[in-house]
C-alpha cells in the first residue's frame, strides 16, 4: 500500500514509540501483539488517501498529521475534575486522566473484577476482536497503550451498580495522545451496564484513539452507554468490537458531539445462534465538526436480530458520515436485521453522508433499512405556533424533541440529566449558526 | 368578534394562485358559523389564514379580531388574543409528550398576558380531568404527540387542547372529517359543552354529518373563494339534500 504510506505521520508516531518502547511490558504475549501492530502501522501510516478508500472516503485525517502530539501527563486534581465531568456515586466509577488511571484501587469483588492488562491473566480472546493489523488506529492503540484494563464478570452475576469509565483530557493536557484500552468479558448470565464517557476539559488539540473489546458468554445482557464530549479541537477515532454468543443481548446507546473529528466505529460479530443487539445513537455537530459513525453487524449465524438506529442534528458547516453495514452468512437464515438513519439539517451548509450497506447471503432474512435528511418541517412549526409558542420556542422544542428518543435511551438517570441538560445548552449554539428555518 | 371584510389571499409561491376573492364574515360572540363548500372552495385557506400561516399572503382586505387589525400578526399573538385552530391533518411532533406541549402553550399564553403562570399540580388536575373526558387512553397520552395516533385519536387530542386552552374563538378546520361515529360525538361533545357566551366557533366542514350534534347559528356556503350564500341551521340540509351544484355559476 505505497499510496497510504506518509513519511511524515509515520515519522512523528515512530519518534514517540521510540521513547515508549518495551519499557512497560515485560510480558512476551503482549510484547508479540504490539509488535504485529507497530509493523502494520509503519506499513500503512494514518488513512490519508481518501480516493478509493471506502472507509475513510468522507473523513480528512491530514489536520491529525499536521500536529506534533506527545505521550507526557499532567497531574491534575482528581477532586476537581470529578465537579466538572458527569459522575454519580451510584455509579462504580474508574476515571483517566490524561491517559493514567487516577483510582489505583481497581474494585474487585464478587461481582466485578478489575485489573490490569499486562497481568499474566490475558485472556485467549484479546486483541482478537480488534486485531492489532485491522487499522492503522487500532494498530496505533495496540502499540501504544500502557495502561489498559481488564474487566471480568464471572458467570450469573447481575452487577447491581453501573460501571462508569471516563477518560479525561485535564485542562493542562497539551497536545497530548492517548491510547484507551479496555477489554471486558461477561460470564454466562450474566448482566452489567457500562458507561463509557470522553471529556475533554482542556482548549488544545488533543487525540484520543480508544478500543474497546467485549466478549458476551451466553445468555449475556450488556447495556452500553457512550458519551463524547471533546473540545471541538480534538479528535477521538474509537475502535469498539463485540463478540456475541448465543442468547446474549447487547444495546449499546452514543451520544457523539465533541471532537473536530469524531469517529464511532462499533462492530457486532453474532458467533452463535438466538443473539440480539441494539445498537443506537445520536450525534451532534456544529462549526466545522464531522461526526462518523461506522456500525455494522455481522449476523455469521442463524436466528439473530440486530438494530441500528441513528439520529442527527447538523449545524454550521458541519459534516456527518453514517455508514451502517450489515452482513448476513450463507448459514445465517432467519436473520432480522434493521437500520434507520434520520438527521435534522438546519443550515445550508451542513453535510450528512448516509450509507447504507446490506451483504445477504441467506435467503430467509428480514432486512429492512432507510434513511432520511431533512429539515424541520414548516407545518409542524405552524401548529406549535398555533398554539401560543413562539417561533423561537417552537424551534428549540422540535430540535429536542428530535433528540429525545435518543436521550431517553440512557438508562443511569444522572447521565440521562447530563446529556439533557448538555444538549439545552448546546441548541442555541446550534440556532446561531442555523440559517434554514423558520424563514418559510 | 371576528371582522372579515373583502379578504382575498394567493398562495406565497411562484404560483400565486387566488384562493380567496373577498370573503366578508362577521362572527358576535357566543355564535356558532359553520363554512360549507365544495373541495378546492378555499375552506381550509380561510381557516389557516385566518391563524396566520405564513404560506398565504393577504393580498387585499382585512381580518379584525376584537377590533383589532391582525392581518399581520403572528401567529402565536394570535393565540395569546384568544384565537385557536384546530387541523385538519393535526401533526405529529416526536419527542414532545402532550403534558409538556400543552404546560408550554398555557405558560406562553398567560406570560402573554402578564399573568402568573399555573403551577404543576395545578395543571396536573386540569390535564389529568379533560384527558378523561376526552376519552383518550392514557397510554397514549404519554407517547409523543400525535405520534402513531389515528385519525380518531388524533382528533381527539385537538379537543383536549380546545379545552384546556379555552380560546375566545375556535376554528374547527374540518375537524369532522375520517372520524367514526364514537369520535364524532366526542368532539361534538366537546364542542358542545365548550359553548358559552363569550365563546365563538368557526367549523369548517364537507358535510353536514357534524351539524346532527352541533347546532349552528349560522351557516354559509363557499365558492371559489367567496361566500354566496348564508342562512341559518336548515341551510346545511338543504346542501345535504340538493349539493352544491346550483350555487356554482
Amino acid at each position: 500500500m505505497a499510496d497510504n504510506f506518509f513519511p511524515k505521520s509515520v515519522q512523528q508516531f515512530d519518534q514517540l514509540y521510540n521513547k515508549i518502547e518495551k519499557k512497560s511490558y515485560t510480558d512476551q504475549k503482549i510484547q508479540e501483539i504490539k509488535n504485529i501492530a507497530w509493523d502494520y502501522f509503519l506499513s500503512t501510516g494514518l488513512p490519508l488517501h481518501r480516493r478509493g478508500n471506502e472507509e475513510w472516503k468522507y473523513t480528512n485525517l491530514n489536520p491529525i498529521s499536521e500536529i506534533n502530539f506527545n505521550l507526557n501527563q499532567s497531574n491534575s486534581d482528581i477532586k476537581e475534575i470529578n465537579k466538572l465531568i458527569p459522575i454519580s456515586s451510584d455509579w462504580q466509577n474508574i476515571i483517566f486522566i490524561d491517559g493514567k488511571i487516577s483510582n489505583q484501587n481497581f474494585i474487585s469483588n464478587k461481582e466485578i473484577i478489575i485489573s490490569k492488562i499486562d497481568s499474566i491473566n490475558l485472556p485467549d480472546e484479546f486483541a482478537t476482536l480488534a486485531k492489532p493489523d485491522s487499522s492503522p488506529f487500532t494498530a496505533l492503540n495496540t502499540a501504544f497503550f500502557s495502561e489498559g484494563i481488564l474487566i471480568e464478570i464471572p458467570d450469573n452475576v447481575i452487577v447491581q451498580k453501573d460501571l462508569n469509565i471516563t477518560f479525561v483530557n485535564s485542562n493542562f493536557s497539551k497536545n497530548l495522545i492517548t491510547f484507551p484500552r479496555v477489554f471486558l468479558k461477561c460470564g454466562e448470565n450474566s448482566e452489567l451496564k457500562l458507561i463509557e464517557n470522553y471529556i475533554n476539559l482542556s482548549n488544545s488539540v488533543n487525540l484520543t484513539l480508544p478500543v474497546l473489546e467485549i466478549v458476551q458468554s451466553k445468555n449475556s445482557r450488556i447495556e452500553h452507554f457512550r458519551v463524547q464530549i471533546e473540545n471541538p479541537y480534538s479528535f477521538n477515532i474509537a475502535s469498539t468490537r463485540i463478540l456475541q454468543k448465543s442468547n446474549s443481548n447487547f444495546f449499546s446507546t452514543s451520544f457523539s458531539t465533541g471532537a473536530k473529528i469524531g469517529r464511532n466505529d462499533i462492530h457486532v460479530l453474532f458467533d452463535a445462534p438466538e443473539a440480539e443487539c441494539g445498537l443506537y445513537g445520536l450525534y451532534i455537530s456544529n462549526g466545522d465538526q464531522q461526526q462518523d459513525s461506522e456500525i455494522s453487524t455481522t449476523h455469521s449465524k442463524p436466528n439473530c436480530t440486530s438494530k441500528q438506529y441513528y439520529k442527527g442534528i447538523l449545524s454550521g458547516n458541519s459534516k456527518a458520515v453514517f455508514s451502517g453495514k450489515i452482513l448476513v452468512d450463507k448459514d445465517a437464515q432467519q436473520s432480522d436485521a434493521d437500520q434507520k438513519d434520520l438527521n435534522l439539517l438546519l443550515s445550508r451548509n451542513s453535510e450528512v453522508y448516509t450509507k447504507p450497506s446490506l451483504e445477504i447471503y441467506a435467503d430467509d432474512v428480514t432486512c429492512a433499512h432507510g434513511a432520511t435528511a431533512g429539515n424541520i418541517d414548516m407545518d409542524t412549526l405552524f401548529y406549535l405556533q398555533s398554539r401560543g409558542l413562539d417561533l423561537e420556542t417552537a424551534k428549540v422544542i422540535l430540535i429536542k424533541g428530535f433528540a429525545e428518543e435518543m436521550i431517553n435511551r440512557f438508562k443511569p438517570k444522572d447521565l440521562r440529566n447530563y446529556i439533557s441538560n448538555f444538549i439545552d445548552d448546546l441548541i442555541p449554539v446550534l440556532r446561531d449558526q442555523s440559517d434554514t428555518i423558520g424563514t418559510f | 368578534m371576528l371582522e372579515i371584510k373583502n379578504l382575498h389571499s394567493s398562495v406565497t409561491d411562484d404560483s400565486n394562485i387566488k384562493i380567496l376573492n373577498g370573503v366578508n364574515l362577521s362572527i358576535s360572540p357566543g355564535e356558532v358559523h359553520v363554512i360549507m363548500g365544495p373541495n378546492g372552495s378555499g375552506k381550509s385557506t380561510l381557516a389557516n389564514l385566518l391563524m396566520g400561516r405564513p404560506d398565504y399572503e393577504i393580498t387585499e382586505g382585512e381580518i379584525k379580531f376584537d377590533n383589532k387589525l391582525i392581518n399581520e400578526l403572528p401567529t402565536d399573538k394570535r393565540s395569546h388574543l384568544g384565537m385557536f385552530l384546530a387541523f385538519q391533518y393535526p401533526v405529529e411532533v416526536p419527542g414532545v409528550r402532550p403534558w409538556q406541549f400543552l404546560k408550554a402553550s398555557l405558560d406562553s399564553k398567560y406570560e402573554a398576558l402578564d399573568q402568573e403562570k399555573i403551577s404543576v399540580r395545578e395543571f396536573n388536575k386540569i390535564f389529568e380531568k379533560n384527558v378523561e373526558e376526552v376519552g383518550i387512553k392514557s397510554d397514549l397520552i404519554k407517547r409523543s404527540l400525535n405520534e402513531g395516533f389515528s385519525g380518531g385519536e388524533k382528533k381527539r387530542n385537538e379537543i383536549l387542547q380546545l379545552k384546556i386552552l379555552k380560546p375566545k374563538l375556535a376554528i374547527m378546520d374540518e375537524t369532522d372529517s375520517g372520524l367514526d361515529i364514537d369520535a364524532l360525538k366526542v368532539v361534538s361533545e366537546g364542542i358542545n359543552s365548550m359553548r358559552s357566551e363569550e365563546r365563538s366557533f368557526l367549523i369548517v366542514t364537507h358535510y353536514q354529518r357534524l351539524l346532527n350534534y352541533v347546532k349552528p347559528d349560522f351557516v354559509h356556503v363557499l365558492i371559489g373563494g367567496e361566500i354566496v350564500k348564508s342562512g341559518r341551521s336548515e341551510l346545511a340540509l338543504e346542501i345535504e339534500n340538493s349539493g352544491y351544484k346550483s350555487y356554482i355559476t
